[in-house]
């Protein structure tokens, strides 16, 4: 337990009815203890069920966990007790462009930019929503070579990314089946990574199972070709998976060296939000 | 000699190949089968079919029609699987030194030619 998440438990505990539970929620969920932060949240709504900082803080939780309707609907509350919560209108922006609704992505992140015009994340995510390379509206027919880094794919919690950039055809995916970072798209640029996730979340132990069991020791990589491309499956860390897709014309050998780049990447930037 | 065991010949020809096997991508059962000693084949048949069934949906969730070749590598060897038609899907095991893209190309042309 780092420092400022041992002072303020001590001060919650000291002062139940005190603010801290905010603060040492969020401390908690940046560490990616989201179990716990939800606990503290839980606690400080029953004691506070109309502060919007407080529904603000459960909807980044949930969102971190991947219950984006619920996520959603305290997001919902938070603008219900402060209507000009920016936090919640980025939330609730971010899931409706994961759901491919960008009108209504925009409404909410212009209705943020009028809040607060010098916000440069929300003009940003404006113009990443408006972009041509959001998954809506893609006009490339295959992904295009990238690789993961800290902060350039939104996350629930965090739906600006630090570039405006978004990443395409790598995809981390964590043991459940959830999409930790990343962007797929289909063929005809139909946003299908949380699909893809879920059906690799078995993958990785299949494979482990296979190799031990035929004496190929321990797993490395999976590789697969497909008419329309090729994708690589890499093991960052024994609780997550690194899928990479690329265009069939790129050689496996080269998709490959990129894969293992994009492992390395994302076991900095999971070392950062862990 | 049939079409399956010209298919497992050749592909067990090729430098590093411990066996091959032809399967059945459905249900993991062994079709055909051609493996060194100690080499339990209807592990390798469950395995791989597990392996290829669940890559098969990963792709096919993608937007992307189903593998033609899968290879699995482990730091002491590798499985080779290429689904062919009729539900069969040819299978070979292969030590760190085996020679890899012959096997790749042999295996895809061996199953092409599976009916």
């Amino acid at each position: 337990m780092t420092d400022d998440i041992k002072t303020l438990t001590a001060r919650l505990a000291d002062e139940p009815a005190s603010l801290a539970f905010l603060e040492l929620g969020e401390a908690l969920r940046r560490r990616g203890q989201v179990e716990a932060a939800y606990k503290v949240a839980r606690g400080g709504l029953a004691r506070y069920p109309t502060l919007a900082d407080a529904h603000d803080l459960m909807g980044r939780i949930l969102g971190d966990q991947g219950d984006l309707a619920g996520a959603f609907d305290a997001w919902a509350e938070a603008l219900r007790f402060d209507p000009m919560r920016i936090g919640a209108l980025k939330g609730i922006a971010f899931l409706y462009f994961k759901a491919g609704d960008v009108p209504a992505a925009l409404e909410h992140l212009q209705r943020a930019s009028e809040i607060d015009p010098d916000d440069w994340s929300i003009r940003q995510a404006i113009d990443r929503v408006r972009s041509p390379t959001q998954p809506a509206q893609n006009a490339s027919p295959k992904p295009e070579p990238a690789t993961i880094s800290s902060g350039a794919t939104p996350s629930p919690a965090d739906p600006v990314s630090s570039n405006g950039h978004v990443e395409q055809g790598v995809m981390l995916v964590d043991g459940n089946g959830l999409r930790l970072n990343g962007t797929l798209l289909s063929p005809n640029n139909e946003d299908v990574g949380d699909r893809v996730a879920a059906e690799l979340s078995g993958v990785s132990k299949e494979a482990s199972r296979t190799s031990r069991l035929l004496g190929l020791g321990t797993w490395q990589a999976i590789a697969v070709e497909s008419p329309e491309g090729n994708l690589f499956l890499v093991a960052p860390t024994p609780e997550t998976l690194l899928l990479t897709v690329r265009d069939s014309s790129l050689p496996m050998a080269r998709l490959g060296l990129m894969a293992e780049r994009a492992a390395r990447e994302a076991r900095e930037w999971l070392a950062r939000h862990t | 000699m049939s079409e399956a065991e010209a298919a497992l010949e050749r592909v067990t020809q090729v430098p590093g190949v411990r066996g091959s096997l032809l399967i059945s991508g459905s249900d993991g059962l062994v079709v055909a089968e051609r493996l060194m000693d100690g080499i339990d084949g209807r592990a390798i048949a469950a395995l791989a079919a597990s392996l290829v069934q669940r890559l098969d949906r990963a792709t096919n969730h993608a937007g992307m029609r189903a593998p033609t070749f899968v290879h699995l590598r482990g730091d002491k060897g590798s499985v080779l699987a290429a689904p062919g038609r009729s539900d069969l899907v040819l299978v070979a095991v292969a030590g760190l030194d085996a020679n890899l893209g012959l096997a790749r190309v042999q295996m895809l042309d061996a199953v092409g030619r599976l009916v």
